[in-house]
């Protein structure tokens, strides 16, 4: 069961962030064109944090992971902009530097853990090697350690399951021997891409709660990537909502959910179940399409979907602009609960359609 | 459990049709088959073979008895004017040479084989990349014999560097035993590794996107062992099925590489019964080959169970 | 034997149409460079060139401007020089006969053999391999396993055997012995073009359009040769161009083995002016290996060539090999 908590802020750290993104851009140069799969993302978080990304299939937040930590193919990629881990940059780095981090220092869980371990390699050998590989252990200090770390992960039998292979175990386990392997040399930064995805229902609160346990026990920072708003909602200190490729609004959590500004957060805000339960939706709900990243629109690249667009929103890009609410910013010209904002809804309302041309419904949503 | 028996069964199927075809080959024969066997001496002598090989018995009881003579060594006779020799005996004498010849030339392909699959994989599209597929597609065209042909001619002949033909046993002296392989084996090889080569180069392009690669490079492994121990060997499948079907191009391949290079191997057996018209003997070396070749498809079959854990467990 | 089955799962090549597309490490060869393959390009047009040369050579070798086969040049003999001269390319073999001639004239042979036993192995096999592909069940594990057995004989061997036991018959002729050896190369290629066959049938004979045939009640064969066979015909044409080359390479071997086309001043193939020529090549005369091998190697790396555009082309996938 997902609770809805809202976590416990940790002790007050004035020290210098765990990771500084600064205006961060990736491009992949594709037949179709040039992709700007991320477009211009900035933001911190400090040690012990949990930042949440939050967006819609295609809205880039694998690939703002994937640029983070280094991993993207390299042969049809620009970056550019700067991501510090620790005051180093991580952005055109070393190979060599950035292979001493991942599994180290940086890990990552992939979405899917039904193909994410390899297949023809025992789980005890797939966690050892990582382990023996950084911290330099014997091979029998690696096996008791990878005992205890299946243990940890709360995986029934580790001694029996160190000699199994992946396909012997159901997904629920597989993704705890995913997350085994990443916590293995304890990293100070777990990137956690859509953990729960293809898991069961059952199965994905138990994930994302031993996710936030080994978080908080090991006081690591951690960016939890969901297309689900209420995945994070109990879990992350910080919510960023991506949109094409950008950062359109991002908050401390109960901010976010009290003072929502940005008509997008609002939209995947009103797709959430409204049934206490771990959402398993697509998000459906939202009329339209996302953006063609190969050539987006002028202005907001949410204008052609959003029910308050204005002329203004089809010509300008609204930049990130701060909210009175500390550490809130938000980029829309016509936001969520102010006058302007409810003013251009209204009119939308009265003319039928917003001004992509798009029908605005007249009955007013419940919320 | 289940799945074994079918296969077993399937293999029992496979070895009866084959014995079967190759055991009724003499009576395919146009004409009296002891007349074309034996086309000189008496109406004795080719009673006495008629006699042996059961010619007048129905086609059951002749392919048991066949069966039973096969199964205990008893591979019939060289028929000649003078003296009948026993097959057995010079099979014993030629199949080491073309095995031998079989293995050089099969883990040369792969030595070879492995390492430029797995490098153009990783560098795909890649200068060396194609480079190595243009040469490899080239080499496809080359028949094994021509290879051979033109290595014996310039390699042997013209340079001298290696025996243009001909054998040495290993026991005899070893160095002068590789020696005189090196360049059959070379010429049985180098279709295999072409062969080889594209196959892995395409399987591991495709493992290389898989997920669980991705992992494996971000628990910080350096890229060789990324790529031999987690690529590889879920990538060689394919190829390891190839390599034991390519065992019957092999055979083919080794028959005629062994007569140009006078290797005294199965080869060179075949080639004599043939010029001889020695047709019992090439009825049992034809079902030799087939039995074997079976054989090494099953062995194949195991292998792959072991190298991939999943298959292993799907046959409990 | 492990087989293979088609699998019809297929990546889509639009980049970034999965969920996770960031991590598709991009195929070069399956996204980018495929298109190229696809069109027949410079090289696809050589090798066009080059068969449209061997067809006029097998079938009109009047036209081109060479000596006849049974012409010798005793100046060449004279010199013991068999290097080419005006008029004569190529040179001349050990016995002052003009090479270009031979090779010429040896096309026909070596090409009739070749086509028309890929041509009897497809209608063979090809018709076996679309029955079992198409009916499955029972069928299909007869029909599978008889391809298994014809498997487990390396094909070599099995021509070989054909061969050697069917022109038995010391005095068997020419034209018997040729039709012996194209039948043995047709028989021996029906498992392997049979299975092929079948594979590329079992991905096709339960698409919508199949089963849409079946409801509306259209008869059985009319199914087969209207729906299935247009579709598993690309499959067929490519692994017939294969097949031919297989099969151009596999004449050369018998001819070695001395049980191919018959050696005869007249009646020359590429396969039997190699297996002659080894003789000469001792003597230090290796141009007509050479040459005939080049005509095999020219040819056979054409057919490969459209082979594998004819199978980029329409997605042939290889999978039961
Ligand atoms: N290698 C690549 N080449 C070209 N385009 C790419 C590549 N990888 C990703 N993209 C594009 O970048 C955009 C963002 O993809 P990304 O995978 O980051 O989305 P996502 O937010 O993670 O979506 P999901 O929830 O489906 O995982 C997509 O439009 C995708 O098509
Ligand atoms: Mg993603």
């Amino acid at each position: 069961m997902a609770r809805r908590r809202i976590v416990a802020e940790p002790s007050k750290d004035q020290t210098e962030p765990l990771l500084v993104v600064d205006d961060l851009h990736t491009t992949f140069r594709t037949p179709s064109g040039r992709v700007r799969a991320v477009n211009g993302v900035s933001f911190e978080l400090k040690q012990g944090r949990t930042l949440g990304i939050v967006g819609e299939s295609g809205s880039g937040k694998s690939v703002l992971s994937r640029t983070i930590m280094g991993l993207l193919p390299s042969n049809n990629v620009e970056v550019t902009g700067s991501a510090r881990y620790r005051g180093n940059e991580l952005v055109g780095a070393k190979s060599s530097v950035l292979r001493s981090l991942w599994g180290s220092e940086l890990s990552m869980i992939f979405q899917d853990p039904m193909t994410s371990l390899n297949p023809v390699m025992r789980i005890g050998k797939q966690i050892t090697e990582v382990l023996r590989h950084h911290l330099d252990m014997s091979n029998d200090e690696a096996e008791d350690m990878a005992v205890s770390l299946l243990r940890s992960v709360k995986i029934p039998e580790p001694e029996k399951r160190v000699r199994q292979y992946p396909h012997e175990l159901s997904g629920g386990m597989r993704q705890r021997v995913v997350i085994a392997v990443a916590l293995a040399c304890g990293p100070h930064l777990l990137f956690a891409d859509e953990p729960t995805t293809a898991l069961d229902v059952t199965v994905q609160a138990q994930i994302l709660d031993l996710l936030d346990e080994q978080q908080r026990e090991r006081f690591m920072s951690m960016v939890l990537v969901t297309h689900d708003l209420g995945v994070v909602a109990g879990r992350a200190h910080d919510i960023a909502v991506m949109y094409a490729g950008r950062i359109v609004e991002m908050a401390p959590t109960r901010t976010l959910f009290q003072n929502m500004r940005m008509p997008y957060t609002q939209a995947l805000f009103e797709s959430i179940p409204k049934l206490d339960l771990p959402s398993h939706t697509r998000l459906t709900v939202i009329p339209g399409r996302p953006p063609d990243l190969v050539n987006p629109p002028t202005g907001c690249s949410f204008a052609p979907r959003c029910e308050r667009a204005q002329a203004r929103c089809l010509e300008e890009q609204p930049p990130l602009m701060e909210a009175e609410t500390p550490d809130h910013r938000y980029a829309c010209f016509y936001p969520v609960g102010t006058p302007e904002g409810d003013e251009a809804l209204a009119e939308n309302r009265r003319r039928g359609y917003q001004a992509a041309g798009v029908p605005v419904m007249i009955q007013e949503k419940a919320s | 459990m289940n799945n074994a028996l079918r296969k077993l069964g399937q293999l029992a199927l496979v070895l009866f049709l084959v014995t079967l075809f190759t055991a009724l080959l003499v009576s395919l024969l146009p004409g009296d088959p002891a007349e074309v066997i034996i086309p000189f001496g008496d109406e004795s002598d080719r009673e006495a073979l008629r006699e042996e090989l059961n010619l007048d018995d129905p086609l059951p009881v002749r392919y048991v008895a066949w069966l039973g003579d096969f199964v205990t060594g008893d591979m019939g006779n060289y028929y000649r004017q003078s003296i009948t020799e026993p097959v057995a005996d010079r099979v014993t004498q030629a199949a080491p040479v073309s095995l031998l010849l079989m293995l050089y030339a099969q883990v040369l392909a792969l030595v070879i084989a492995i390492p430029l699959g797995v490098i153009t994989a990783q560098r795909a599209g890649s200068f060396f990349d194609k480079f190595t597929n243009t040469t490899a597609f080239g080499i496809l065209a080359i028949p094994n014999f021509v290879l051979a042909l033109v290595l014996s001619y310039v390699v042997g002949v013209e340079l001298g560097w290696l025996p243009p033909q001909g054998y040495v046993r290993f026991s005899n002296d070893i160095g002068e035993h590789f020696r005189s392989m090196i360049l059959p084996s070379i010429s049985l090889a180098a279709g295999q590794v072409a062969v080889y080569m594209r196959l892995l180069r395409t399987d591991m392009v495709a493992t290389l996107q898989e997920d669980f690669i991705l992992m494996a490079k971000a628990k910080g492994l350096s890229n060789k062992r990324v790529l031999w121990r987690h690529a590889l060997r879920p990538s060689s499948l394919t190829l390891l099925t190839v390599a034991g079907l390519n065992v019957g191009t092999l055979v083919g391949g080794a028959l005629i590489i062994e007569i140009i290079f006078t290797l005294p191997g199965m080869g060179v057996l075949i080639f004599q019964a043939i010029s001889e018209r020695q047709y019992v003997a090439i009825q049992s070396l034809v079902a030799l080959i087939a039995v074997g070749y079976v054989l090494v498809n099953v062995f194949v079959d195991m292998l792959y169970a072991a190298l991939d854990p999943r298959i292993r467990s799907a046959r409990g | 034997m492990p087989e293979v089955e088609p699998t019809s799962v297929k990546i889509d090549p639009a980049a970034g149409e999965g969920p996770d597309a960031a991590l598709r490490h991009d195929d070069p060869d399956g996204t980018v460079t495929l298109s190229k393959t696809k069109r027949l390009g410079p090289i696809g047009w050589l090798a066009i060139i080059w068969l449209g040369l061997v067809a006029l050579m097998a079938f009109v070798p009047q036209l081109f401007p060479v000596p006849g086969l049974t012409e010798r040049f005793p100046d060449a003999l004279r010199d013991r020089d068999f290097g080419p001269t005006a008029g004569h390319p190529l040179g001349f073999d050990t016995s002052g006969r003009d090479l270009l001639s031979k090779l010429v004239y040896g096309t026909r042979a070596s090409m009739i053999v070749s086509v028309l036993a890929v041509t009897f192995g497809l209608i063979v096999g090809g018709t076996f391999g679309l029955i079992a592909g198409y009916f499955r069940g029972k069928i299909d594990t007869v029909i599978t396993n008889a391809f298994n057995v014809g498997l487990a004989i390396p094909q070599l061997v099995l021509a070989i055997t054909l061969a050697a036991v069917f022109a038995s018959d010391a005095n068997a002729g020419y034209g018997q012995r040729v039709l012996v050896v194209t039948f043995a190369i047709g028989f021996a290629s029906i498992p392997i073009l049979g299975r092929i066959t079948r594979a590329n049938t079992l991905t096709w004979a339960n698409r919508e359009f199949v089963m849409a045939a079946k409801t509306v009640g259209a008869r059985t064969p009319r199914i087969i040769i209207r729906e299935v066979l247009p579709n598993v015909a690309p499959a067929m044409f490519s692994i017939a161009l294969l097949g031919i080359a297989i099969a151009i390479v596999v004449e050369g071997g018998l001819a070695l083995i001395g049980v191919g086309i018959p050696a005869d001043i007249t009646s020359p193939s590429w396969g039997n002016l190699i297996a002659t020529g080894r003789s000469q090549m001792l003597l230090g005369e290796a141009a007509q290996v050479m040459t005939a091998s080049l005509m095999v190697f020219f040819t056979v790396l054409s057919l490969n060539y459209l082979g594998d555009v004819v199978r980029a082309r329409f997605d042939v996938r290889d999978s039961a090999l």
